[in-house]
């Protein structure tokens, strides 16, 4: 229980924002990237390669007094499907949130097909998620699948 | 068909009514293929990338309906050279056309021009995704020599891994019950995910690596396509394989009265010359229907029918 409670103190608690769990560790910094949090002036705490039980290793973001909208975790759904996000009130967990998968991903991801029209002209990427429990997408223009693992970001 | 939209970028929005709806209408052109339908529109072809074949079939479907074409080539020679963006060029040109047929090097082309153009689009080839008035002009020639869709027991042979019009006829063929076989070399053999398509739908088909008098004798319907050598990467493979996937008269002797031979053209060698003179040969009618097959897609498109 000790030893717990030493690995927790690694990550200061927040009384009020938002805590982001459960991120793979190689994913952290495109969270903080999509979530726009280098613009963000309250306290951010970025814990990377922390064991855990689940995943073996993982990422946690803590933002003080910042809380996210769905449409804006949606966008996290994208690079890793089983992040969590605990809402902090008064130093207690008062909900948590997994992200969902949305129907549809605009601007966010590049297609990986060099030939698709996205990558040459200035416009919005656009990808229907077609299979939400293996996280595979599929472009609107050129119908190409990525799999979750060749899902690259703009 | 969506209707508010009379773009024609794929046939996977179109069910079974809509497709033997414009090949009705395609029998409606091939019997009266000169009118004035097209009286006072302008239809605007561009080709980004070269293609004579195709452009001349949309080009003489206006004319003989009419209609006044302007348009491009090569883009070589317009504004995109200079890096004008698509939308900017689709943007300009809907200002002068009433409909937009449009070939592209890049896959989705046509589909953001659409999003972007006030007038419909037709799409005459994507890159490497998508070609529908070839494959209509494909179904219209099964329909018109067979007599009907359903029930056919169609041979595709070549390239069926970066080959689009067979990827396009799967999708487009859902809808009549065939039986498919695949011939093939090992490095061109259908994609599984087109095959994982066959079963969702399914469409039976059988996969052969051996191209013969036993595996044609039951087709009704032999669908070459060109072997290309740049499609290798083993270039031993090639060498192996390129003269095993050809067709030569002396195999079509034990085959269906009824069977005919289609290609979507340029051949080159899959198709021995001594093919040509045999009454099963129709490749050169399946051209010819792509005129009356776009005279019908270009009506649509402009709701005039």
């Amino acid at each position: 229980m000790e030893k717990k409670n030493k690995s927790e103190q690694l990550v200061a608690a927040i009384e009020n924002g938002t805590v982001i769990d459960h991120i793979p560790s190689d994913k952290v910094f495109d969270v903080v990237n999509l979530l726009g949090l280098t613009s963000i002036a309250t306290p951010i705490t970025i814990g990377a390669n922390l064991s855990s039980h689940k995943m073996g290793s993982k990422g946690i973001i803590k933002i003080a007094d910042r809380y996210f909208s769905e449409e804006e975790c949606s966008k996290l759904s994208v690079i890793a499907p089983n992040i969590v996000l605990n809402i902090i009130r008064g130093y207690e967990v008062i909900e948590k949130k997994a992200i969902p998968m949305p129907d549809e991903i605009k601007g966010i991801v590049r297609c990986c097909n060099p030939m698709c029209i996205t990558n040459h002209e200035p416009m919005q990427t656009v990808f229907h998620v077609v299979d939400k429990s293996r996280g595979t997408l599929r472009c609107r223009y050129c119908g190409k699948d990525i799999p979750k693992n060749e899902i690259k970001l703009l | 068909m969506d209707i508010t939209s009379r773009s024609l970028i794929s046939l996977e929005g179109l069910d079974r009514n809509d497709i033997l709806g414009l090949l009705r209408q395609a029998f409606t052109f091939e019997a009266q293929p000169n009118s004035k339908i097209l009286d006072g529109k302008v239809v605007a072809t561009l080709f980004f990338e070269p293609s004579t074949r195709t452009r001349l079939s949309f080009e003489t479907a206006v004319n003989r309906l009419g209609g006044k074409v302007i348009g491009f080539s090569d883009a070589a020679t317009t504004s995109s050279s200079k890096g004008e963006t698509l939308k900017d060029t689709i943007m300009m040109v809907s200002n002068y056309a009433d409909l937009i047929i449009m070939r592209h090097y890049l896959e989705g082309a046509a589909k953001y021009a659409s999003e972007v153009s006030p007038v419909p689009i037709i799409n005459a080839g994507d890159g490497a995704n998508q070609h529908p008035s070839q494959t209509m002009l494909d179904l219209y020639s099964m329909l018109k020599t067979q007599g009907r869709l359903d029930n056919l027991e169609i041979l595709l042979v070549g390239d069926l891994k970066y080959g689009r019009t067979v990827h396009s006829m799967l999708t487009a063929m859902r809808f009549f019950n065939p039986t498919f076989h695949f011939i093939s070399p090992e490095e061109l053999k259908m994609p599984a995910e087109y095959k994982e398509f066959c079963k969702e739908n399914h469409i039976g088909f059988t996969e052969h690596s051996d191209f013969n008098e036993k595996v044609i004798a039951n087709a009704d319907i032999i669908y070459m396509t060109r072997v290309q050598r740049e499609r290798f990467t083993d270039l031993m493979e090639y060498e192996r394989v390129k003269d095993s996937f050809i067709l030569h008269n002396d195999m079509l002797a034990n085959t269906k009265p009824n069977l005919r031979i289609l290609h979507p053209l340029p051949r080159v060698n899959e198709i021995s010359q001594d093919v040509d003179s045999n009454p099963k040969a129709y490749y050169f009618q399946q051209a010819k229907n792509g005129l009356f097959v776009r005279e019908a897609l270009i009506c649509n498109a402009l709701n005039l029918l």
